[in-house]
């Protein structure tokens, strides 16, 4: 009797061991799970219904109800296709822009930048310590009329007294790309730092000069880190308004500021949902294109 | 043309008076060495000693702090290692990750322009008999696999001089031995000057016509595996290569061709050729092999008790003490001449004068011991 009371008891034993096993990875998830849920897909759907309301005749500011009306899409594009132009465009030249800078940076963090390596990496980052709101007034005074950048370009001969850029579209993809910088940089800071430095050996041994290693090994091998730098500059720069209400002007307005001021100074929600599922979409369509073309998912 | 900036001297490869500084550490301390065209020669030291510096300048991955080195008639001290006629096999091999082998092996052609890229690939790859995975990723293929592909690729070249930089160490024993015996087959069909870095004796002994031995920046000694071997000239060289029983003494006589060293009240026979010094004080050497348990020859230390033993096969090992504070070891064939001791017992032992140098005493009795297969 003991014997099989043992016997049955290990077995009871070794199942709750397993069940438990079997619970951990839901349990892990619950957190994040319950969080997207509340969060991320409660909203989207609430957002998704609002975007076909209409607003009753006579009703109050901010009353809507649900008509099912698909042509608030139409509607809201065709009224605002400028801003969203603008929004691509702004964002693909600051994402030119970010890796332009961010890509000598990151290469010469990953290999030149010796016991240094450490520091200058906390100093990309260390503009985060401050708000994004704070960086982007901070480029006023950066590009005033009278501050040290325009009355510096102004010395040069053909450039007449009147040029600013504050206001202007150009400070717009300053500030873009200044903002989404540090998201450009880590990523391709990352996957330069895995390139082994023999295989740019190997290539100069196989009678490749420094551009064509550069060329051949180099920009290849840092593939992923460019479609993730790129990926993680120009998704938020297309959404944001920030800079293009503080550095812009009525001109400049992108999509983001549209969708703003839908929502908080006109009150009008079914136009500021679909605006946001419109883009939302769109992104999403251009990044799969982008993967795609850019073909990331072959490289190891 | 592209290929016409690379160098295509032909002719042996010539280090003079290379050094190389970093800072106050001196790797590679004013070596000159010759390396005939065609030639399979190894640099065999323990990690450290330089070879891989020495190599990489060869390369071109490193410029020499003093001294010149030259292909032929062409200096080639400051070229750069795009445009020399010297390609390396890499110690982890460095292929490309992202291109498929058939590409790795093609980068050096296309870099060159040369035509028939197809037709050199397909017979490189034929030659390390990998030509089914022209298509893989390097990823994909084995050790031994990415091994033979980083031969392929730098050999496809034809270069001047083929450096091989430890190509072995991350292979295990089987397939070591394996591809020694491939390596040597590849050199002697394509007849390219190989400079082989190693830290393996047996490796260095097993396929090189010529072998260095480098120790702290310098060469010990170079030779055929059979001189290093047989005839050391150094402690260091002695310990390295093999096993080796060394016995402090002195040289109480030089007559004729013989010289007489005297140890510890024995006196021992040295042909004055096999003598590697001028001083009196020296080192005698001898090999385990060709010590026997006996005691009729010339050469004899009587009165020694067996320590310990072991059999590996085809030989049994004995640790033998002498009558003062000195272990030796033997080796003895498992023929039917086997003594077959046991530990404790007193035994004699005698080898043949031939087999006997003698080397400069005043360093350390046990330079270059215990360095071999450290890695």
């Amino acid at each position: 009797m003991a014997f099989l009371h043992a016997v049955s008891s290990g077995t009871s034993a070794t199942k709750s061991v397993l069940k438990s096993k079997s619970l951990t990875p839901y349990l892990l998830l619950a957190p994040g799970l319950i969080w997207l849920v509340t969060f991320f897909i409660i909203p989207i759907f609430s957002l998704a219904s609002t975007s076909t309301m209409v607003r009753p005749d006579g009703a109050q500011v901010g009353v809507y109800e649900q008509k099912l009306r698909f042509a608030n899409y139409v509607d809201a594009f065709v009224a605002n296709q400028d801003q969203y132009l603008r929004s691509f465009f702004y964002a693909a030249l600051a994402t030119l822009l970010a890796l332009a800078i961010a890509y000598p940076l990151a290469y010469a963090i990953a290999f030149k930048s010796g016991k240094y390596r450490n520091i200058l990496l906390v100093m990309v980052i260390a503009p985060f310590f401050t708000s994004f709101l704070l960086r982007t007034i901070a480029w006023t005074q950066i590009l005033a009329d009278s501050g040290p950048v325009v009355s510096t370009i102004q010395l040069l001969p053909f450039i007449d007294d009147l040029f600013r850029i504050n206001n202007t579209s150009t400070a717009v993809v300053i500030g873009l790309a200044y903002n989404f910088l540090p998201f450009m940089t880590l990523p391709l800071y990352a996957s330069l730092e895995r390139i082994d430095p023999r295989t740019l050996e190997a290539a100069g041994d196989l009678y490749a000069n420094g551009l064509t290693t550069f060329r051949k090994v180099t920009l290849p091998l840092s593939m992923p880190g460019v479609v993730a730098g790129t990926l993680l500059t120009f998704i938020p720069a297309a959404g944001d308004y920030v800079n293009a209400a503080i550095l812009g002007n009525p001109s400049t307005k992108m999509i983001g500021n549209v969708i703003e001021s839908r929502f908080f100074a006109v009150v009008d929600y079914p136009t500021a949902a679909a605006l946001s599922f419109t883009l939302m979409a769109t992104i999403l369509i251009l990044v799969t294109l982008y993967i795609r073309k850019s073909g990331t998912d072959e490289l190891v | 043309m592209a290929n016409s900036k690379v160098s295509q001297d032909t002719g042996d490869l010539k280090l003079d008076r290379v050094s190389k500084h970093y800072g106050d550490f001196c790797a590679v301390d004013d070596l000159s060495l010759i390396v005939p065209d065609g030639s399979f020669f190894a640099l065999l030291g323990p990690s450290g000693c330089g070879k891989t510096t020495t190599l990489r300048m060869i390369a071109g991955l490193e410029e020499p702090s003093a001294g010149t080195i030259s292909i032929g008639e062409t200096d080639i001290t400051t070229q750069k290692s795009y445009r020399r006629n010297v390609n390396t096999v890499f110690q982890n091999y460095a292929l490309f990750p992202h291109l498929t082998i058939f590409e790795n092996i093609a980068f050096g052609l296309r870099r060159r322009g040369i035509k028939d890229v197809k037709t050199e690939v397909e017979n490189a790859l034929n030659l390390v008999e990998m030509g089914h995975l022209a298509e893989r990723k390097p990823n994909q293929l084995s050790g031994g696999q990415q091994q033979r592909i980083a031969v392929a690729r730098a050999i496809v070249n034809r270069p001047e001089v083929l450096l091989l930089d430890e190509p072995l160490g991350a292979l295990d024993l089987k397939l070591r031995r394996q591809m020694q015996i491939e390596l040597k087959r590849i050199q002697t069909e394509v007849g390219i000057t190989f400079i082989h870095v190693t830290h393996d004796q047996e490796e260095a002994m097993t396929m090189a016509d010529t072998i260095a031995v480098m120790n702290q920046g310098k060469i010990e000694q170079m030779g055929s595996a059979t001189d290093l071997y047989e005839a050391p000239k150094t402690a260091f060289v002695a310990n390295f290569l093999g096993q080796c029983n060394l016995i402090k003494g002195k040289i109480t006589s030089r007559s004729g061709d013989k010289a007489i060293v005297t140890a510890k009240g024995l006196n021992f026979e040295v042909p004055l050729s096999r003598v590697a010094t001028t001083n009196d004080s020296v080192f005698l050497g001898v090999r385990p092999e060709k010590l026997r348990l006996d005691d009729t020859g010339v050469n004899s230390i009587k009165n020694c008790v067996v320590t310990d033993r072991s059999f590996v096969g085809t030989s049994t090992q004995y640790m033998v003490r002498a009558p003062w504070d000195l272990e030796l070891v033997v080796f003895e064939q498992n023929d039917e001449g086997l003594h077959d001791l046991r530990v404790g017992d007193t035994v004699s032992l005698e080898w043949d004068p031939e087999h006997t140098f003698a080397l400069d005493g005043a360093g350390d009795i046990n330079a270059g011991a215990d360095l071999d297969d450290d890695e």
